[in-house]
This record gives structure tokens, C-alpha cells and sequence, in this order.
């Protein structure tokens, strides 16, 4: 449940750098994603036209200040978000470093806490630290998006022991992996591990063929939740035949 | 008489297309249109390297325009696309080289010796040129006024329509939209460069097109927004030092000149050539302006022969 909403698919699809709307449409509609971010920053107030592609695609939207470094910018993002879309959620970056594009966990508390009190449902892009995640939720958050790794960067889930430290701290909170990611096994593994959604836009939206990778990815979400829902064997340290030994036929 | 709207490179080129198959025309642009965005476009002619992103059929089509202009314009240059990114950004190479056509890897120096040093590796696209917007529009106009067209600000006296307004056909073509770009014009002296470079950067991508005597023209921001405004600081800041990683001789440039218009665009960025009653919209050229408006030019004036033939 993200907000007392229950998702179809856990895969939530990026708009950004598709080589054109009817691909991303068309990517949109392969992956089987439900939600799909925009961000606004720099489109502004103009960029209806392609806002409206966007609603036309069915998906709930879920606006994101991305491009924001300060706890303003974001608000201000956020309010004209809210008035764009006509919704409460948000998907909360506030960037820390022009490089690597990491957080600002601070700002981001922040930032959360008056978007919360204003009625806002904070979908926070955070990094894997604990008490970042614990202030996020007294600050009113009820999902965390913790990276896999930086923004189009993707490495994938750099930090495994920290995320599934951050799994098993969080057992009753969404917890949605978001950016970093750059192939379908390492969405698939997200989900494996436990984890309730996986955000990208880069991997797909720049692949040679951006429709066959959006599909790619949602079979991969799919697979690994099934993988998780079923129960994943522990590894072992030693072999254990799966065929008896006794009772086998001698072939002569 | 068949009237041309618009005096953009679609317009022109329409209007080249249908004189040349011996149809009369007149070129009318209201005399508060606004200046056509295409004197803002790189004039790269660069059906592979658009393969990236683009349509298959943008690669497939364009190629032909490459011919059409060199027959028409003195501003062409046949000096091939040099494709290249920095060190640590080589993975973007290998990436471009696997979504485009008709390449090959080389040193980057042997083509462009004022670069010596600074690149490892890069991708030749042998095939592509570019051309000076503003010239090529000129010469297609005065080749025009030549033959007889007319251009004027209305009313128009044709009897079939041929609308190359872009952006203002808006309220006609309700699924098209602007994307915004941004470009400079830069003198750099101590810049030397002969063909289109384009560098390939994760966040900042930008092509430097060469025009003669040492002005260069940078480009351009992709925005997903209708507002046409000035250039923004942020698109300069990106767009300068996307030239300076290329060129350190960059930092020394003049500005000469920073635009920024809209593209119109539909929603497969293909541009199209599409019937609404008696008139012809050729519209949705996006960044492919003067790579498709020949391609479309030319099946136009195919099929208003017909159209002329079949009535007779």
C-alpha cells in the first residue's frame, strides 16, 4: 500500500529522455507500470502539451521536484505540482551534490515535514541511513525511496547489507528502490530482497530500444516479487542432490 | 497557383520542390509572423547520428536531403559528423556506436588537428555534412525570386494551401507541440575546427557546428515546455561548458548571439506532411528541419502533380 493505494504493477516508470512521446507511451504501456514520475523544474508552467501526453497515458502520476537543491525550491515545486496534477503526492529529491546528485538528508527532513503538514503524501528519495529514514517518517512520511545507487548512474544496488539493514528496520513501510538502476536482474534482485516497488526512467528510456527494455524490466519486477512472495531458498555451503541416489534405474 | 504559408526551411523548401516540377507559387508570411526558428537550428545534415533517438525512417529518408542541398546551396559542407565524450564518459561512445549506422572509430586528431591530444577515440560519420541556415535560406529565397515566386504578406490568392507556419499552425494541429531549444553563437579564435562535433555527455550533451572564419554555432537544449523565452543562464552555463570540455580555446569566445525557439513537434517527433481539407499542413519538424523538409518537399510536389495531372 503506497498511501492506502494498492498498485498494480511495482515498477514505476520515469518520462524523462525518450526519444519521443509515442515512445514512451508505448513503453509506458510494455512495462505495465501504474505510476510514472514527471518532474517540472524546468518545464515550468509551458509545459502542458506534454503534461497532457502524460495524463492521457492512464498512469497515476506522481510528480517529482527533481533538479531542486533546497528546501524552497522543492516546496514551491511541490505546490505547483499539486496545482498541475491535482495531486497530493510527491516524490521528494532535494540534491545535495551537483555530482553525484546524492540527497540532502537535511533539507530533504525538512522539506518533508512542511510538505507533510500541508496535506502532501511524500514519496521521499533518501539514501539507505536509518535514522534519516526514522526522521522521514516522524516528519510524516509513509514510504521511503532509498538509491540503489546515483541518478543515471546505473551501478545498481551498491550498498546490498545497508539495504537489506534498511528492509528489515522498515518491515512495515513501503519501501521503493529509486534510482541507480541499469538492468532488469538488478530490479528483479530489489524485489527479491523484499522490497515493495523499484523507480527508473535512465535504463529504459535511453536503451537502444526503450519499449523492448520497458518490458524487460516489468517482467523482471514481476518475477522477482513472485520470487520473494515464495519463499527464496537460503543459500548453502555445501551440494545437496536434488535426485536421490537409491532406487536409481541401472542402465545397462 | 498554389500558396505557400510560411517562409521557414519547410516553407522554402516546399516552395522550391513545387517550382522546380513547374507549379506556380507565392510564398506569403503575415507581416507580423515571427521570425522562422529554423535560422536557429544547427543545419546539420546527419541522418546517422540522428539514428540515435530518432525514427528509423528520419536515417532512411534523410539521407537524400544530403544531395538535394549540395545542389542548391553554397554553405554545404561534406567534412562528415566527429562523435566523441570524454574519458571517463567512454561508455557513451559504445552506446552511440550501438544505436547508430554507418560509423567507423578513429583517432580524433588525424580528422581535427586542433584538437591533438584531448580525445582517445571517437566515431566518424563520413556521410553527413552541414550547411549554414542562414545562407541556405537566403540562396533557397533568391533562387525562388528568380524563378518568379512572389513572397508577400497576404492575402493569399491560391487556390491550393500549402501551411509551413510550424509552431503558429498550432490552433490547426491540436497534437502539436513545442520543445524548446537553446543555441549560441560563438567567435573563437583560437578555436580551429572544420566539421560538426558532437560530444556526448550524460547530462550535457552539445554539438558544435562550425560556420567559417572561426564562428561556431553551439547546440541545443531539448526542454519539454511551449514557453520560447530568452535563452536561460542554466542552458548557457551547460551549452559553454559542454564547448570548453571539446575545446579549451572555447573560454576565449565571443558571444555573438544566444536564441532559443520551439520546435514543433508531434508526437512520434516524425515529421509529416498532413491533409486537413483543401490544405497541406508539412509540419512536426522538430530538430529534423533541414534533414526532412527536402524529403517532404519532394514527395509534395510529387503528389500535387498528380493531384494537377489526375484534374486535367
Amino acid at each position: 500500500m503506497f498511501y492506502d493505494r494498492t498498485l498494480s504493477s511495482r515498477l514505476m516508470l520515469g518520462t524523462a529522455q525518450y526519444p519521443s512521446p509515442q515512445i514512451l507511451r508505448d513503453a509506458i504501456a510494455a512495462s505495465g507500470a501504474d505510476v510514472i514520475t514527471v518532474s517540472l523544474r524546468r518545464e515550468g508552467q509551458e509545459g502542458g502539451d506534454f503534461r497532457r501526453i502524460l495524463k492521457d497515458s492512464g498512469c497515476r502520476i506522481l510528480p517529482n521536484t527533481a533538479g531542486c537543491h533546497s528546501v524552497r525550491e522543492a516546496v514551491t515545486t511541490a505546490h505547483m505540482a499539486r496545482e498541475l496534477f491535482g495531486t497530493d503526492w510527491i516524490k521528494l529529491e532535494v540534491i545535495g551534490h551537483a555530482d553525484t546528485l546524492q540527497p540532502d538528508p537535511f533539507a530533504l527532513v525538512e522539506a518533508a515535514r512542511i510538505l507533510s503538514e500541508d496535506g502532501f503524501q511524500v514519496f521521499p528519495y533518501t539514501t539507505e541511513d536509518l535514522i534519516v529514514g526514522e526522521k522521514l517518517i516522524e516528519a510524516g512520511c509513509r514510504v521511503l525511496m532509498p538509491w540503489g545507487a546515483p541518478i543515471g548512474s546505473g551501478q545498481g544496488l551498491r550498498h546490498l547489507d545497508a539495504l537489506r539493514s534498511m528492509r528489515a528496520h522498515f518491515p512495515d513501510i513501503p519501501l521503493v528502490i529509486d534510482a541507480g538502476i541499469g538492468a532488469p536482474s538488478q530490479a528483479m534482485m530489489a524485489m527479491e530482497m523484499g522490497f515493495d516497488a523499484v523507480l527508473l526512467n535512465t535504463a529504459v528510456a535511453k536503451a537502444v530500444d526503450p519499449v523492448g527494455m520497458a518490458r524487460a524490466f516489468g517482467q523482471a519486477v514481476v518475477a522477482g516479487q513472485l520470487a520473494h512472495q515464495a519463499g527464496l531458498m537460503p543459500p548453502r555451503d555445501m551440494a545437496v542432490a536434488s535426485t536421490p541416489i537409491f532406487g536409481l534405474a541401472a542402465l545397462a | 497557383m498554389i500558396t505557400v504559408l510560411g517562409a521557414g526551411v519547410a516553407g522554402l523548401c516546399a516552395a522550391t520542390a513545387l517550382a522546380e516540377q513547374g507549379m506556380t507559387v507565392e510564398v506569403v508570411t503575415p507581416a507580423d509572423a515571427p521570425d522562422p526558428v529554423s535560422g536557429l537550428a544547427g543545419g546539420m545534415l546527419a541522418p546517422f547520428c540522428e539514428g540515435d533517438g530518432a525514427d528509423p525512417l528520419v536515417t532512411r529518408r534523410g539521407q537524400q536531403s544530403i544531395a538535394w542541398w549540395s545542389a542548391r546551396v553554397r554553405s554545404f559542407q561534406p567534412r562528415g559528423t566527429l562523435v566523441l565524450a570524454a574519458a571517463r564518459d567512454r561508455a557513451e561512445l559504445d552506446r552511440f556506436a550501438r544505436a547508430t549506422q554507418n560509423h567507423r572509430t578513429v583517432r580524433p586528431d588525424d580528422l581535427e588537428p586542433d584538437l591533438s591530444g584531448r580525445f582517445a577515440r571517437g566515431l566518424f560519420f563520413a556521410d553527413e555534412g552541414h550547411l549554414d541556415p542562414a545562407e541556405a535560406m537566403a540562396s533557397l529565397r533568391s533562387r525562388l525570386t528568380t524563378r518568379g515566386v512572389r513572397f508577400h504578406h497576404g492575402p493569399h490568392t491560391g487556390s491550393r494551401i500549402v501551411d509551413c507556419r510550424g509552431w503558429s499552425a498550432r490552433a490547426d494541429l491540436p497534437d502539436l507541440r513545442g520543445v524548446r531549444g537553446e543555441m549560441l553563437e560563438l567567435f573563437a579564435p583560437q578555436v580551429a575546427l572544420t566539421r560538426t562535433i558532437r560530444l556526448l555527455h550524460p547530462r550535457f550533451p552539445c554539438y558544435i557546428v562550425p560556420r567559417g572564419q572561426h564562428r561556431y554555432m553551439i547546440g541545443a537544449t531539448m526542454v519539454e515546455t511551449a514557453d520560447g523565452g530568452p535563452i536561460t543562464a542554466r542552458a548557457l552555463m551547460e551549452l559553454l561548458s559542454a564547448a570548453y570540455a571539446v575545446h579549451p580555446g572555447f573560454a576565449e569566445a565571443r558571444l555573438i548571439h544566444g536564441g532559443a525557439g520551439l520546435r514543433p513537434a508531434f508526437p512520434d517527433n516524425i515529421p509529416a506532411l498532413r491533409r486537413a481539407g483543401d490544405r497541406i499542413h508539412m509540419n512536426g519538424m522538430h530538430r529534423h528541419g533541414f534533414l526532412m523538409a527536402p524529403v517532404l518537399a519532394t514527395d509534395l510536389a510529387q503528389q500535387l502533380c498528380h493531384e494537377v495531372i489526375y484534374a486535367n
